[in-house]
């Protein structure tokens, strides 16, 4: 793919990535950021999709399926089984209520593209230039995972950091080295396992999935 | 070859134990695997101590001095660690606590676990590395959660929530090391060669990364295998997971796995020393150590818990490591690497016999476990002379390397970190004294009964103390080695 059809694409896709972030944060329907993460892993797939199809990178585009399908289709399965065992759950008390989140999710945007001004200079393209959105991404992530109490949510805002650095990765350098990649997917994969093992424990236990339930440590 | 067997040996013990039911002869015989990982580390040393580093696997495995010595620290600790577990595992299921089945989980994934580590440091690609040190968080997350209890269960949650976002940030630390690389030119089409990312190109390359992007990399790289070493301030999940896991594990994760993701950050550190200079990393390694410095001062007044005791003391070693890295010069990394190894044995030695003292006491508060030395002499003093190594006392070999790293600070222009560090040190000295005093001094019931400990606690125990001691007495044995590892990365 090339020509101005490719840039377009490309900010699309990257665009919705983000989209798909900054909705984690509205959305408190549990099975409906689930979904959200879904469809952000589909967009990150399409990304690298496209920059392998203008590079005619074989490896990229290996990359480019395996993102697609661990994390648009396997890892949202996952979690969706654990949500659906729950249903009507919520996110209903977050320590930062939706309308403070969505503000925090512009001011969290804004940073990342001033952190991230000196890196895209180094070496400009279409895909350099979208390199704080992933950033952004990042931060969103983090965002999240520090303010909302369900596991699920936390285990969403592992996930969205992760997406981030992978469009960085796809954005600056057109991915890593694929043996890499490989390894980095099967960790993402086995992180989610484990984590939804602990989640099933965690309900067998307290008969919740709420993060609160743990405050047996502290100091 | 050597570094063929030093793999799969471990993963084939694991393999076994995965096939067949458990048995105390699979426990021995994982300890067995584990001793032979010494044994090829020390083969690997006696290879590549003359500073040729050895490669497999086309390039993509390769052991040098430094690596060399890391695969030795990780057999010595595995080896103390896989002989516990036989009795921790067989106690545990004659107590109807586990099962068969969950003794066997156990001793596979503590054997991927120890092949984890083994890949992480012999890894000639840094993303690679990367991929082992992840996958080290994916095989302990159920060692930390084996005692299957409300506080374990959270720890674990913890344990991997944390470490996970740790290692993200550290694999965008790494993409962007990658995207420098890529600009250098120096490798013109090089396009998705893995060989971008070993490290020996990228020392290669190192002067003419740009600064820019090398500078937001290295602080993310700090920060997220900081997380795994355990250093401010990332370490929140530290004193529960080493406090919850199962003695073996406990030893194992803070014997040697914090040092293991130490040893990433030392090669990473070499790379952006060449770009940077030495400056930047150097400040940057100042502050996360003596954060982690004042914070372990600060909360280790408060403990009740001896295992977590020994956790936030996991964070002032790992804090006195980076400092010592900070300063940076080879003195500076022989002595950190003696402080690895030499933190390695007694903390693992004092977390085997912590799990023995809460095996046989029932608690792991400090103050329902009186007067120790008058009621388990033995064990009492295993722990007291594991306390004396770890508070940096003569004749242990922590003592040698906290001075040489101290000296190291003071020639480069440290000196007010030095001081500032010493003044943690003897905060921590008299709180953890008193502690100390109390576990095993402290007021005994006037009938209690000595207890005897078993001889498979006492002389493994014994001989990690006797080690760690003799090289604090005779460095001979070790002086080429670390010096060799230290020149690898000390440019």
């Amino acid at each position: 793919m090339s020509g101005p059809g490719y840039v377009e694409v490309l900010d699309l896709a990257t665009g919705a990535v983000l989209v798909c972030a900054v909705l984690t944060l509205w959305r408190r329907d549990l099975r409906a950021i689930v979904s959200v993460l879904a469809l952000q892993g589909l967009a990150l797939g399409v990304v690298a999709g496209v920059l392998a199809s203008h590079d005619h990178d074989a490896g990229l585009a290996i990359t480019a399926g395996l993102v697609l399908v661990a994390k648009g289709l396997v890892i949202p399965w996952l979690l969706r089984q654990v949500v659906r065992r729950d249903p009507g759950s919520r996110e209903t008390t977050p320590l930062v209520n939706v309308p403070a989140s969505l503000v925090a999710a512009a001011v969290l945007v804004v940073i990342a593209y001033l952190a991230s001004a000196k890196v895209t200079t180094l070496f400009p393209s279409a895909g350099s230039r979208l390199a704080p959105i992933g950033v952004a991404t990042v931060l969103v992530g983090f965002f999240l995972l520090a303010t909302r109490r369900k596991a699920v949510s936390q285990i969403v805002g592992l996930l969205l950091v992760d997406n981030g650095v992978a469009l960085v990765g796809f954005l600056l350098t057109a991915g890593v080295p694929l043996v890499v990649e490989l390894g980095a997917s099967l960790d993402v994969l086995l992180v989610v396992v484990v984590l939804r093992v602990l989640t099933t424990t965690m309900r067998a236990r307290f008969g919740a999935i709420d993060l609160d339930q743990l405050r047996e440590l502290h100091d | 070859m050597l570094i063929y067997a030093t793999l799969a040996v471990p993963l084939a013990a694991g393999a076994t134990a995965a096939l067949v039911p458990w048995r105390r002869w699979v426990g021995w015989m994982t300890t067995l695997a584990n001793a032979a990982v010494l044994a090829l580390g020390i083969a690997l040393c006696a290879d590549t101590a003359n500073r040729r580093p050895l490669g497999a696997l086309a390039g993509g495995l390769r052991a040098d001095a430094l690596s060399s010595f890391m695969v030795v620290v990780i057999g010595t600790i595995a080896l103390l660690a896989a002989g516990q577990a036989v009795r921790y595992l067989g106690t545990e299921i004659e107590r109807g606590h586990s099962s068969a089945r969950h003794a066997s989980l156990y001793a596979v994934l503590v054997q991927i676990f120890v092949t984890c580590m083994l890949g992480a440091v012999l890894a000639a690609n840094l993303g690679v590395m990367w991929v082992a040190v992840e996958a080290t968080t994916i095989a302990t997350t159920f060692l930390v959660g084996h005692r299957r209890t409300n506080g374990a269960l959270e720890a674990s949650w913890k344990y991997v929530v944390i470490c996970s976002i740790g290692i993200a940030l550290a694999f965008f630390g790494t993409v962007l090391v990658y995207y420098a690389a890529l600009h250098v030119g120096a490798h013109p089409g090089a396009g998705h060669g893995a060989g971008v990312l070993d490290w020996t190109s990228l020392i290669v390359v190192s002067r003419h990364l740009d600064p820019g992007v090398m500078r937001l990399a290295m602080a993310l790289l700090v920060l997220g295998y900081g997380t795994k070493v355990g250093l401010a301030p990332m370490h929140s999940w530290l004193p529960d997971a080493h406090s919850q896991a199962p003695a073996p594990v406990s030893a194992l994760m803070s014997g040697v796995l914090l040092t293991v993701a130490f040893y990433a950050l030392l090669r990473f550190k070499a790379i952006a020393d060449g770009a940077l200079g030495p400056g930047y990393t150097r400040t940057l390694l100042v502050v996360v150590g003596l954060g982690s410095l004042l914070l372990a001062a600060s909360l280790l007044v408060t403990q009740k818990d001896y295992k977590r005791m020994l956790a936030y003391h996991s964070i002032e070693h790992m804090g006195l490591i980076a400092l010592g890295a900070a300063a940076g010069s080879t003195l500076a990394i022989a002595a950190v690497l003696l402080h690895i190894l030499g933190h390695g044995l007694a903390k693992a030695v004092l977390f085997l016999a912590s799990g023995e003292i809460l095996l046989v006491e029932g608690t792991s508060e400090i103050a329902k476990v009186p007067a120790l030395l008058s009621r388990r002499p033995v064990l009492g003093g295993i722990f007291g002379f594991g306390l004396v190594a770890l508070l940096g006392l003569p004749p242990f070999s922590l003592f040698v390397s906290e001075l040489n790293m101290i000296r190291a600070e003071i020639a480069v222009g440290l000196g007010w970190v030095a001081a500032i560090s010493l003044v943690c040190m003897a905060v921590i000295f008299a709180t953890v004294t008193a502690h100390g005093r109390h576990l095993l001094l402290g007021d005994a019931a006037q009938s209690a009964p000595v207890a005897a400990t078993p001889r498979i606690v006492t002389v493994p125990l014994i001989t990690g103390l006797v080690a760690c001691a003799f090289f604090g007495v005779v460095a001979w044995p070790l002086q080429s080695l670390l010096h060799a590892a230290a020149h690898v990365v000390a440019g």
